[in-house]
């Protein structure tokens, strides 16, 4: 610790950190552009200037950036004497020469850093009166919008694009105040992570084009915390609202999951929920049902016939437990394949097992090797991907300590250890984003891949027995990359689920469990598909084919299908047949598709946005998130709430008995010891705070009693909350809500998201309360996977074998729906070797035939030379082609239809 | 001016030596679009591209370091380039008169190029030429002690 | 009078070839050295009291002597800066065109001290004549064995490269200068960690300017007594002198360190023009303070300079005569650095285009009183530690002295609406 004094107060504080950090984290009101709290300091703005003295008895002291000076004992000195704040003033002054006077109609207005930092200094007159300089603005697709005179040049943008996140078409052009931020020419930015230049961007240059389309003020916005629905990791977000739509995600700070920042599809997967094809009532054989003929039918189903339901991976754990309480555990499936749910278990047996560590996304930033094996985390767990990318700056950072350089040091750091990145090692058919990194890339089949991880396993495991069947080359490299992760302090071992090979998921397991031999410090991180995934795995129910063959065999009177579309995940005849053995078949979901259109009955549910729930991630969190708004039809209801209804419809409630607000969290950790502690993902339902609920609209939202009086001229009763400890309204209370209940990062002076520096006790560390989750891996009992020593053989009749390529705008279909998301995603495509592609006479981007079962496809031929030969890739589960059961097998332009 | 199609032979052999004195190929840009620029005049868009698919750079990369530096032309220039210098010294010795002829003489001001694609014009901070300034250089000559009058004569030797 | 660092140069006859150069005792420097340990060098160099002539005036040897010894790196480099783009700066040129060998001897004997395995001449792309003539001796010391592995069997080696720029004043600043040559834009790099710690692509490294490096041959054959010997002022050794601007005799002396200006001007440079007076000098380059009648006897070393209230820099005088309006010189000035800003830094990049657009609305006749003030401001909140490099204080100095000296000047454009030079 040091002893500081700044204005004359002392201060005991951490040593390591830079002055900026700690004047920010003890509230001290300094002013910065360039500094990042994820990405560090370069010294470049000048912005966060104090007076730094030689000791009491200087008067004079010295301007320094204080992003730039190290925290010493004794350090004397002052943010708010005159001189440094006649500098800073004076900085924000020379910014603002060329910066346009168009706050009114910028959309950075009212949340700009910009301004929070103007009106801090003091600044407000302007003398300059020459032009300003002028720029033009480039499209940079569907996501980001570009307006370049709001420019500062305190080159964050590149710094975070280039640098943190690894983009290459981002960059700065030109020299002196004429120095440009953008792309070399106009076009989509390539990056997946490019939506965080919106808030790494202190002022209105990059803004997020698709808030455009319904653009609010932050200030007019309810917001509530929430989570990303839109893959595993369970990303922490803010979703906002204005009359009854989503409008907005961004960030919130959660230091163990995202910390600063989201992929694309999280940040702009939201706007699914705005589409005209929501489904705003219930309805009964396609017509809107009333509430009473609603019941009646809804009773005449679930009272005395044998249902079963059909849990989902993205629904809610609530949801999913509230089906299976509702059919009973033995009617209980999910809507998993046979292989799939195989896989599942494993990888949750994995977690569970106690065996090896599953890391947070905080831990995998602090590995020094990694081994991806059988996946392209930029595609399907896209977060992770980034939080890679700085884990392989930790060995060569390592190696720099040398030159005694502070970690916050960005530029310094950067120019010391140049290009040089840590040990990266993947095995996937294709090139994937992460190559640019890689130390060595194996693009293999998916059985090769198995195959070559479990040579890699064995050397591990037995070092002086290497296996036979290995090539020359192939062991000099194995034996290379085993003891290169032997010799890491910390490796990390990624695998998962997209390429559906079990073989690959044992080879990871073995080949952490032989590192984590040595010191224990060995992370395995698995990846799944979908947002609850986890959670419906611990839920331990039998997969699809287990209910399509029960249908077969015995007569079941109504199926139940939980916020699921079957003809996405299965083949239209296993679908239709299955369908057509059933008599009443209930769909819940947000959005129509081929399963809602042949429901008896299709209930409409909530978004992410419009309830709470709880999902449990890949890493075993539990997170809670919670409703935004209320939907503007009261027949939309959380899936929940409609399940839970029906288990009291068939235990005899009338409707107006009906409860609507069970626990049903605490029900599910009663019965099921997995869950034990789960309740402590968030505070319980009553949580006050100075016995008032915390705001979700900020206050100074308006036009309150204003916004429905087209409707009625008396202001509606805002809808109650008893679920959370949050109001629908600005009122309740006034203060900083504990950080990870913050609705949204507001603090006086601080309109910006950067107003989350307000929140921490420490940068990139814990917010000031403990409300992230709650973990539920390991599990309560603790026991080493075993494999049966038998696989499942694939038999290909003949027919190539087809890879699966996951992709992070297209794959997952809620995103999927946003129009800005849509407009990225494939076509689809062929993928092909160059050899393959010669034996089936096809060039690029001429169209093929393939044939899957029953069903052809039209595709587009595209050739990889580093594909292996004997496979075909396929975009996942892009629009046109689903239905595909995977692992799957197809023809290319057959003979005959 | 269309920019070929590939690099040359000769340009990849002389960006090939320079990249083996560096780490990394990318330390070599500015020496590789020195040498492309020596051959072509000028480096294009696609010359760029080229060069930083050469280079293992995407072509915002390259253009950051191209656009940052001043003798990196992205932009076509005349047979023959006069830099002329418009720092102090020439400053205090006249150089302003030397700008005027030289524009009038050439009907073209700083940073454009004569019709005829023979010169272009461009300021130059000083050219170390202080003690005998005014001074400009055109293409790799330098002339020291400018006159007015000199300036059609040195002119009318480049073709 | 002693010329150690241009008796090898005239300009009546070509540059010497190598073996010209090593008959009149070239590289027995560098062969000398190549026996001692390196850590006895640093010390020679640093006895002797050589300060850098790239313009701060920092020991030479006690910079050395922070680059790390022992442990084990990638690659140690040494680099000659000959970017040598100051504004009426014209030296470097001299003793490239006029004797490159020497600088080359100089490199090898730095390189040797601090064992770098690599060095570069970072040259400025217009000196063609000293890229041909480098070229040149790069060659011919390679072919005598001077470069190379395992030099004379020394088992030191030494690899050489020049590196010609691409244009812009910061390459000059000895960190953007490493950005430069690693194929980056040349944004300044921040310190510490220095050069010599963390330099070229991360490896320790020294800059030194040309002239810096000219000195050591003669230097570390006569010993530090001797070079000390050689100033009539605080500093020691000799010192390239050039004058610009209207005087009789413009040009470049190597004259003993702390020569006063009246002697300079009068003795060397031969005084003004006819019709012209003198008014004042920036007495090393463009960012140097202006000295005027009453600094006449200051001796030009680096202190006594400073005491004057100016910078010795690059010791190359611009003479401000009375045909010449200050507000027309130092808004040229302005201009220069505001268009040679490397726009990273706020206070470089905003302000001094500020500062330039000032000058230009006085200069024509549109100023008021109140941009004289916002002139002050800026003087003020450009300076040393306010922005990230030396580059904007630099533009300050001549701003400043132009102020406070030529104040009236500055009144007359306000109050007459119009440049008194300009009719
Ligand atoms: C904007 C700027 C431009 C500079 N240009 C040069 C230059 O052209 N040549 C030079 O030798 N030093 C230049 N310097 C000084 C260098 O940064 C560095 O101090 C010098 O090369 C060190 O050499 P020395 O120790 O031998 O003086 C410049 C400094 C600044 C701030
Ligand atoms: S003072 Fe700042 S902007 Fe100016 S050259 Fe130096 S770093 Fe670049
Ligand atoms: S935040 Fe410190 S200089 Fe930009």
């Amino acid at each position: 610790m040091a002893d500081i004094s700044i204005d004359n107060i002392p201060y005991t504080v951490a040593e390591g950190k830079n002055l900026l950090e700690v004047c920010l984290s003890l509230g001290i009101k300094l002013p910065y552009f360039c500094w990042h709290p994820a990405m560090g300091s370069v010294g470049a703005c000048r912005q966060c200037a104090v007076t730094v003295f030689k000791d009491v008895n200087d008067t004079r002291g010295r301007l320094m950036m204080a992003c730039m000076e190290p925290v010493r004992d004794g350090l004397y000195i002052s943010v708010n004497n005159a001189s440094a704040r006649a500098f800073r003033a004076q900085n924000i002054e020379w910014l603002m020469t060329n910066h346009p006077h168009d706050c009114a109609i910028c959309d950075e207005g009212g949340a700009c850093h910009l301004q929070d930092m103007t009106v801090l200094t003091g600044h407000a007159y302007r003398k300059y009166n020459y032009p300003k300089r002028t720029h033009l603005n480039q499209n940079l697709g569907p996501l980001i919008h570009h307006e370049m005179n709001r420019c500062i040049q305190c080159y964050r943008c590149v710094r975070y694009y280039k640098e943190y996140a690894g983009g290459r078409d981002l960059d700065v052009f030109a020299a002196h105040d004429l120095v440009y931020f953008g792309r070399a020419h106009e076009g989509n930015l390539e990056n997946e992570f490019s939506g965080n230049l919106t808030e790494v961007c202190p002022t209105g240059v990059f803004t997020d084009k698709t808030l455009r389309q319904h653009y609010t003020r932050k200030w007019d916005m309810t917001m509530a915390p929430s989570i990303c629905p839109h893959c595993s990791l369970g990303c922490n977000v803010i979703a906002g609202e204005r009359y009854g739509s989503l409008r907005q995600i961004t960030n919130r700070h959660n230091p163990f999951v995202n910390g600063y920042f989201l992929c694309d599809r999280g940040r702009y997967g939201y706007d699914f929920s705005n589409q005209p094809q929501r489904i705003p009532e219930p309805l009964i054989d396609n017509v809107v049902a009333t509430p009473e003929i609603l019941f009646n039918k809804l009773s005449e189903i679930v009272i005395n016939n044998k249902l079963i339901g059909i849990g989902s991976p993205r629904a809610s754990l609530e949801a999913n437990f509230a089906l299976r309480q509702l059919v009973g555990v033995e009617n209980f499936y999910q809507s998993l394949s046979e292989p799939e749910t195989e896989l599942t278990k494993k990888i949750l047996a994995i977690n569970q097992s106690g065996t090896i560590h599953t890391p947070s996304m905080a831990d995998i930033e602090r590995t020094d090797a990694v081994l991806i094996l059988g996946e392209d985390p930029t595609n399907s767990a896209p977060r992770l991907a980034l939080s890679l990318r700085q884990a392989l700056r930790n060995q060569p950072l390592e190696e720099a300590e040398s030159i005694r350089v502070p970690s916050w040091n960005d530029a310094a750091l950067r120019e010391k250890i140049q290009d040089q990145s840590g040990p990266l090692y993947i095995a996937y058919p294709r090139s994937t984003k992460l190559d640019d990194l890689a130390t060595h890339t194996n693009h293999l089949a998916p059985n090769a891949i198995a195959d070559w991880a479990f040579a890699l396993a064995q050397l591990l495991e037995q070092p002086d027995s290497p296996p036979a069947s290995l090539s020359n080359q192939n062991h000099a490299d194995l034996m290379a990359i085993a003891q290169t992760l032997k010799r890491s302090k910390r490796p990390l071992i990624v695998s998962g689920m997209s390429l559906f090979n079990e073989q690959i998921l044992q080879a990871a397991y073995r080949i952490a469990l032989a590192l984590n031999k040595q010191d224990q410090k060995t992370d395995l991180a698995l990846i799944l598909p979908e947002s609850n995934s986890t959670g419906l795995a611990l839920l331990q129910a039998p997969s699809i084919e287990k209910a399509f063959s029960r249908a077969s065999n015995e007569s079941i009177d109504g199926v139940l299908v939980l916020e699921q579309d079957l003809y996405r995940q299965f083949p239209l005849e296993k679908v239709d047949g299955f369908l057509s053995r059933i008599e009443h078949l209930i769909v819940i979901d947000q959005i129509h598709h081929g399963t809602t259109s042949k429901a008896t009955i299709v209930l409409p549910s909530t978004t992410f946005a419009e309830s709470s729930g709880t999902l449990v991630n890949s890493e075993g969190r539990g997170q809670r998130y919670y409703a935004v708004f209320v939907p503007g039809s009261e027949a939309i209801r959380p899936a929940w709430s409609w399940l839970n209804d029906l288990r009291q419809i068939k235990g005899g409630l009338q409707v107006e008995e009906l409860d609507q607000h069970p626990d049903l969290l605490s029900e599910l950790i009663e019965l099921l010891p997995e869950f034990a502690g789960l309740d402590r993902v968030g505070p319980k339902p009553g949580y006050l705070i100075h016995e008032q609920k915390i705001p979700r609209e900020p206050h100074r939202f308006s036009g309150r009693t204003a916004m429905s009086a087209h409707l009625t001229i008396s202001e509606p009763k805002p809808p109650v909350d008893t679920h959370s400890p949050y109001g629908f309204t600005m009122e309740g209370y006034r203060g900083l809500p504990p950080a990870p209940l913050a609705p949204y990062y507001w603090a006086p002076s601080w309109n910006s998201g950067q107003a989350v520096n307000q929140y921490q006790q420490d940068f990139n560390g814990e917010l000031k309360e403990n409300f992230y989750g709650f973990r539920l891996f390991p599990g309560p009992v603790q026991t080493p996977v075993s494999w049966s020593a038998e696989q499942p053989e694939n038999i290909s009749n003949g027919d190539i074998e087809l890879v699966p390529f996951v992709h992070i705008f297209g794959s997952e279909w809620l995103s999927s729906l946003s129009p800005g998301i849509a407009s990225l995603a494939p076509k689809p495509y062929l993928a092909l070797s160059v050899l393959e592609a010669t034996r089936y006479g096809l060039e690029p981007d001429i169209e093929a035939k393939l044939q899957i079962g029953a069903k052809t496809f039209t595709l587009t031929v595209q050739i990889h030379p580093e594909m292996p030969e004997g496979i075909a890739g396929i975009p996942y589960q892009i629009m046109g082609l689903t239905g595909i059961e995977w692992p799957s097998f197809g023809k290319i332009n057959p003979e005959t239809s | 001016m269309k920019a070929k199609q590939s690099l040359t032979d000769s340009e990849i052999a002389a960006i090939e030596k320079e990249i083996l004195r560096v780490p990394l190929p990318r330390a070599a840009c500015i020496e590789a679009m020195k040498i492309v620029q020596e051959h072509r005049g000028w480096i294009s868009d696609d010359t760029l591209t080229l060069l930083a698919d050469h280079l293992g750079m995407s072509t915002a990369e390259l253009d950051s370091i191209a656009t940052f530096y001043n003798l990196i032309f992205r932009e076509p220039v005349g047979r023959h380039v006069i830099l002329l210098c418009d720092s102090i010294s020439c400053y205090v010795m006249g150089y302003e008169k030397i700008y005027l002829t030289l524009s009038d003489l050439l009907h073209i001001r700083f940073g454009e190029t004569t019709a005829d694609g023979r010169f272009t014009l461009l300021p130059n901070v000083c050219l170390g030429a202080c003690d005998q300034a005014p001074a400009m250089m055109i293409d790799e000559d330098t002339y020291p002690r400018l006159q007015a009058q000199q300036l059609a004569h040195i002119l009318s030797t480049y073709p | 009078m002693e010329k150690p660092l241009t008796q090898h140069i005239s300009f009546n006859r070509p540059a010497f070839h190598l073996k010209d150069y090593e008959r009149v005792g070239g590289y027995e420097a560098f062969r000398k050295c190549l026996t001692l340990p390196p850590a006895e060098i640093t010390a020679l160099v640093q006895e002797s009291d050589l300060k850098g002539r790239g313009g701060a005036g920092f020991n030479t040897g006690m910079k050395w002597s922070f680059v790390p010894m022992t442990g084990d790196y990638r690659h140690k480099y040494l680099i000659a800066n000959a970017d040598e783009m100051e504004p009426g700066t014209f030296k470097d040129r001299m003793l490239m065109e006029g004797n490159p060998h020497q600088l080359l001897e100089g490199m090898m004997i730095a390189a040797y001290a601090i064992q770098a395995d690599i060095s570069y001449v970072f040259l400025r792309w217009a000196y063609r004549k000293a890229a041909r003539l480098l070229d040149r001796a790069i060659a011919e010391a390679y072919e005598a064995g001077y470069l190379g592995s395992n030099i004379r069997k020394s088992g030191y080696g030494l690899e050489m490269y020049l590196h010609t720029g691409v244009g812009r004043y910061i390459c000059g600043e000895e960190t953007a200068l490493l950005n430069a040559l690693e194929g980056k834009r040349a944004t300044p790099r921040s310190k510490p960690p220095f050069p010599q710690i963390s330099g070229l692509f991360g490896q320790p490294t020294i800059v030194n300017n040309v002239e810096t490096l000219c000195n050591l041959p003669p230097l570390l054959n006569n010993g530090p007594d001797w070079y000390k010997s050689l100033s009539r002022g605080q500093d020691a050794g000799t010192k390239l002198y050039g004058v610009s601007g209207h005087v009789k005799k413009p040009g470049l002396w190597e004259l003993p360190m702390g020569t006063p200006m009246e002697e300079l001007l009068q003795d060397y440079a031969g005084g003004m023009q006819d019709g012209y007076q003198f008014r004042g000098a920036l007495p090393g380059g463009a960012s140097t303070d202006f000295l005027v009648h009453q600094h006449m006897s200051v001796a030009l070393d680096y202190q006594s300079v400073a005491a004057a209230g100016s910078r010795l820099g690059t010791g190359t005088m611009i003479v401000l005569d009375d045909r010449t309006c200050p507000v027309g010189f130092v808004h040229n000035l302005e201009h220069f650095f505001a268009q040679e800003s490397c726009g990273w830094c706020t206070p470089c990049r905003e302000g001094l285009p500020w500062t330039e657009k000032i000058l230009h609305s006085i200069e024509e006749g549109r100023g008021s009183p109140y941009d004289l003030e916002l002139l002050s401001t800026h003087c003020q909140q450009l300076g040393p530690g306010h922005t990230f490099c030396a580059l904007a204080p630099g533009a300050m100095e001549p701003l400043q002295s132009v102020l406070k000296y030529f104040r009236e000047d500055f009144e007359n454009h306000i109050t007459y609406h119009r440049c008194p030079w300009r009719h």
